[in-house]
């Protein structure tokens, strides 16, 4: 049925310098159907909707749009024909209100001179009602991020888009938020929209998605009907190679030891988590799952005196810790790797030695306090090394590297201090399929090596995946613990939610 | 595993970096060289200009000034500013001119005003990283009211200082064999200061800091502490330099360093330092001064009105932060 394409793309290429991020790509997308996008990073995707999007020009090839040939030469005239473009970074106002996020690009070619807020808000009001309950008059920074996600996609649809392209958008999402985000655009594709949706995540497309295209290295490889094939082909098709084992052979049995690493008792912050108790044995990845504000990462931070304000007892290897600041969890050898890789994890715009060697500058310099290049560099390398990162120069900015190479830079600045125990919040967010791997075999070679691991992580699977025993917190409190064949996405999901642990199944 | 390495691999590696290619992308490299053209076409276009009297003369315009920018390039690149170096390097002049008008032996005088001048940089630290205000409005405030006190205290006419003991004078006007002493001066906490900023664990912090500040703190640095410290070292520099103005003046101007704030902050940015934080050198920033006094002496011997030379100096600011942005954005 040619009639059904909205759009076609054929041969399309665009180099940046040296770089050609797109060589020759097809794509095609139909009316109604929601086409998934897979690739690892840097395979082409972001390019081709960018071009699509008229952001970047592409060097030749052609755009087919209902199927006449059409330049796509900027954003502003990929709108007018229906283009709506929904970023993976949310880009709203956070001090106005939803209503005028929503119309600000109406707003920008309004002739009237004055604002009509009530009619914004009763308009906005009518966008909602086939999305969500979100009041338009409350300030965007007041939402939740899967409900800025919401505005930002409902911003997309009051431009009476045909082609709503969706850039990881359950990126900062829970499982339930995703979920209700896949029904609304079953919805809209129902609605004849035509989505294409962007996401590393094997189970979303084959559980939403009608077809997937994958790219790889710039190139188109193959677009085929969810329903034909199986997720380890579309891994497969995107890494070029074939993946075995996403995930690394757990702890077996007899490598169980009763060794204590962590033991929390009653840790209480008064707002965030109260009443926290857990312990982590020697050898074992443990696994904390809970809904985004569930105070998992808050646990865990004030458990590094990195914020709060907490008691309760923590003891590292049968010692009991009294720590004031993060810098005496470091000096105890107790780390925390940040889920906001950009925001607090790395420094983009620093070197990598410079990165590798922030948490203890003492150990690169001589007792004086003057810095031993050598040995920075020495060690940013030993590390680097260790954990497969692909890189240029040690002295080239983080900013120059993939998000999984720059999350191994993260990952070896935590490695750097010898810790005993390294807590890691989401380790492989925006961090493609192969990198993924090697990170979750990096985790467990640490484990096995005694070094204590504890992943937090609102990919479920990935919990599933890498961990020996899953906590799961639920307002503040331990929900409950599942440990073996327990481990399964209901169970979690159910503790997280709130029902008995007589209630789980194996 | 063994053949991940092409496919993880993330856009191609740029072409291996030679020694040569770094430095022709060093903002250092390409001021030195707009220095040395602008040394060649003035050496043609007035034969004054290469003689050792206008070289030094030029040096002892920008030496002082240049130990501002020092501390200003440092608390640049932890993510701060402050407006306020004019005026509290007028207030140091101010506080220790009058306390030798009070009979207070002048070495004192001037140490308690460079301790005054770095109580006011805690002050401002203590604002800035404990009230949580910005920078800028707390050095705009600090930098009236430095100004108004310098005006207060001496009733608006400079002070003079006509009974400085000589060896006190001999810091701003002395010599060591042909070289001022003021230049050495000038040297030596150049050097210093560019030998800690790129060696030392401590200042390696202030870089961490500027760079993302949030990310330092996970990385267990005190970042409120290093703020208010590279704050404090900004203002205690000032003081310091308005001391030397003293000896070499022999007099306290109460008006002294009025717009100082701005060539300091220029001079830095020419250099490299970025006014978010994270980058910058003292070398970059001192060259950046060299190029903004070389430009005024130039404008100096043509005989172009000194009107011109504000609009002029403004000028290379704009070209020099538009030409990096620029780089900047085509290397991203």
């Amino acid at each position: 049925m040619p009639d059904d394409v909205i759009l076609s793309i054929s041969n399309v290429s665009k180099s940046f310098g040296a770089i050609r991020a797109l060589r020759g790509v097809d794509f095609e997308l139909r009316r109604g159907e929601i086409h998934a996008l897979a690739g690892e990073n840097g395979a082409g995707k972001s390019t081709l909707m960018n071009v699509i999007d008229g952001i970047l020009k592409p060097d030749s090839g052609e755009i087919n749009w209902d199927g006449k040939p059409v330049r796509i030469s900027s954003p502003t005239k990929a709108q007018k024909l229906g283009i709506g473009f929904v970023h993976q970074e949310i880009a709203l106002c956070p001090d106005v209100s939803v209503a005028e996020n929503i119309f600000m690009s109406t707003t920008n070619i309004s002739r009237s001179f004055l604002m009509d807020y009530k009619g914004l808000e009763a308009k906005a009001r009518e966008v909602f009602r086939q999305l969500s309950d979100i009041d338009p008059s409350v300030l965007v920074r007041d939402l939740s991020i899967s409900n800025q996600q919401l505005v930002e996609i409902a911003k997309a649809l009051t431009l009476d888009c045909k082609v709503l392209i969706l850039d990881e958008p359950t990126a900062a999402l829970t499982e339930k938020e995703a979920q209700v985000l896949f029904g609304i655009m079953r919805r809209l594709a129902d609605s004849g929209i035509a989505i294409i949706y962007i996401s590393h995540r094997m189970i979303e497309i084959f559980d939403n998605c009608d077809r997937v295209t994958v790219f790889r290295d710039g190139q188109y490889i193959t677009t085929r009907d969810v329903a034909e094939i199986e997720p380890a082909d579309v891994v497969n098709a995107m890494v070029g190679r074939v993946i075995e084992n996403l995930y690394p052979d757990k702890q077996a049995q007899v490598d169980k030891s009763e060794d204590i690493i962590l033991d929390v008792q009653g840790l209480t912050d008064n707002k965030r988590f109260s009443d926290v108790s857990f312990q982590l044995k020697k050898g074992e990845i443990l696994g904390i799952a809970g809904l985004i504000g569930s105070g998992r990462s808050e646990i865990v931070k004030g458990i590094c005196r990195l914020e709060g304000d907490i008691s309760g007892d923590v003891s590292l290897n049968g010692e009991q810790l009294d720590l004031k600041h993060y810098q005496d969890s470091i000096a105890a050898g107790m780390v925390y790797l940040s889920e906001d890789r950009k925001g607090d994890g790395i420094f983009l715009d620093m070197p990598i030695s410079n990165n590798v060697s922030a948490l203890k500058l003492d150990q690169v310099a001589s007792p004086l306090g003057l810095i031993n290049r050598e040995l920075e560099d020495g060690q940013a390398e030993r590390l680097g090394n260790k954990l497969n990162l692909k890189c240029g120069q040690l002295s080239d900015p983080v900013s120059s590297l993939s998000g999984g190479n720059q999350q191994k830079v993260a990952i070896a600045k935590m490695l750097s201090v010898n810790p005993k125990l390294i807590f890691l919040d989401e380790p492989t967010r925006g961090v493609d399929v192969g990198a993924k791997a090697e990170i979750h075999r990096i985790l467990r070679d640490l484990a096995r090596s005694g070094v204590g691991i504890v992943v937090i992580s609102s990919e479920l699977p990935e919990l599933i995946g890498v961990s020996d025993r899953v906590l799961v917190v639920r307002e503040g409190r331990i929900g409950g613990v599942v440990e073996g064949d327990m481990i399964t996405e209901e169970n979690i999901m159910h503790l997280a939610s709130g029902l008995d642990a007589q209630e789980l199944t194996g | 595993m063994e053949n991940s390495i092409e496919i993880t691999a993330s856009a191609p590696a740029e072409p291996t970096t030679s020694t040569l290619h770094k430095l022709l992308r060093m903002r250092e490299t390409g001021l030195i060289a707009i220095i040395l053209v602008m040394f060649v076409i003035m050496s043609f276009a007035s034969p004054y200009f290469l003689t050792w009297v206008n070289m030094r003369a030029m040096v002892m315009a920008f030496a002082v000034e240049g130990i501002v920018v020092v501390g200003m390039t440092i608390l640049l690149i932890s993510g701060g500013i402050d407006l306020s170096v004019g005026s509290v390097t007028a207030l140091s002049m101010v506080i220790a001119g009058w306390l030798f008008l009070q009979g207070i032996d002048p070495w004192v005088a001037s140490a308690i005003a460079i301790a005054a001048c770095t109580a006011i940089g805690a002050f401002m630290g203590f604002f800035v990283t404990r009230v949580g205000l910005h920078h800028f409005i707390v050095s705009l405030a600090i930098m009236v009211i430095a100004r108004g006190a310098c005006l207060l205290g001496t009733g608006g006419r400079p002070l003079g200082l006509y009974t400085l003991p000589p060896e006190f004078k001999f810091i701003g006007q002395g010599t060591i064999g042909p070289i001022p002493l003021v230049i050495i001066i000038f040297l030596v906490v150049v050097l210093v200061f560019d030998f800690m900023l790129r060696r030392t664990t401590v200042f390696r912090k202030v870089f961490y800091t500027g760079s993302n500040e949030k990310a330092a703190a996970y990385s267990g640095i005190r970042t409120k502490k290093v703020i208010f410290l590279t704050t404090t070292l900004c203002s205690a520099l000032a003081g310091f330099a308005g001391i030397i103005y003293m000896a070499r003046f022999g007099s306290a101007q109460p008006t002294f360093g009025l717009g100082m704030e701005l060539n300091v902050i220029a001079a830095a940015v020419i250099g490299g330092a970025s006014l978010t934080g994270g980058s910058g050198t003292i070398f970059g920033a001192i060259l950046g001064v060299v190029l903004l006094s070389v430009v005024s002496s130039s404008l100096a011997l043509l005989d172009v009105s000194v009107y011109w030379q504000d609009i002029i100096r403004g000028s290379i600011l704009l070209a020099a932060v538009s030409i990096d942005h620029y780089l900047h954005k085509k290397r991203g």
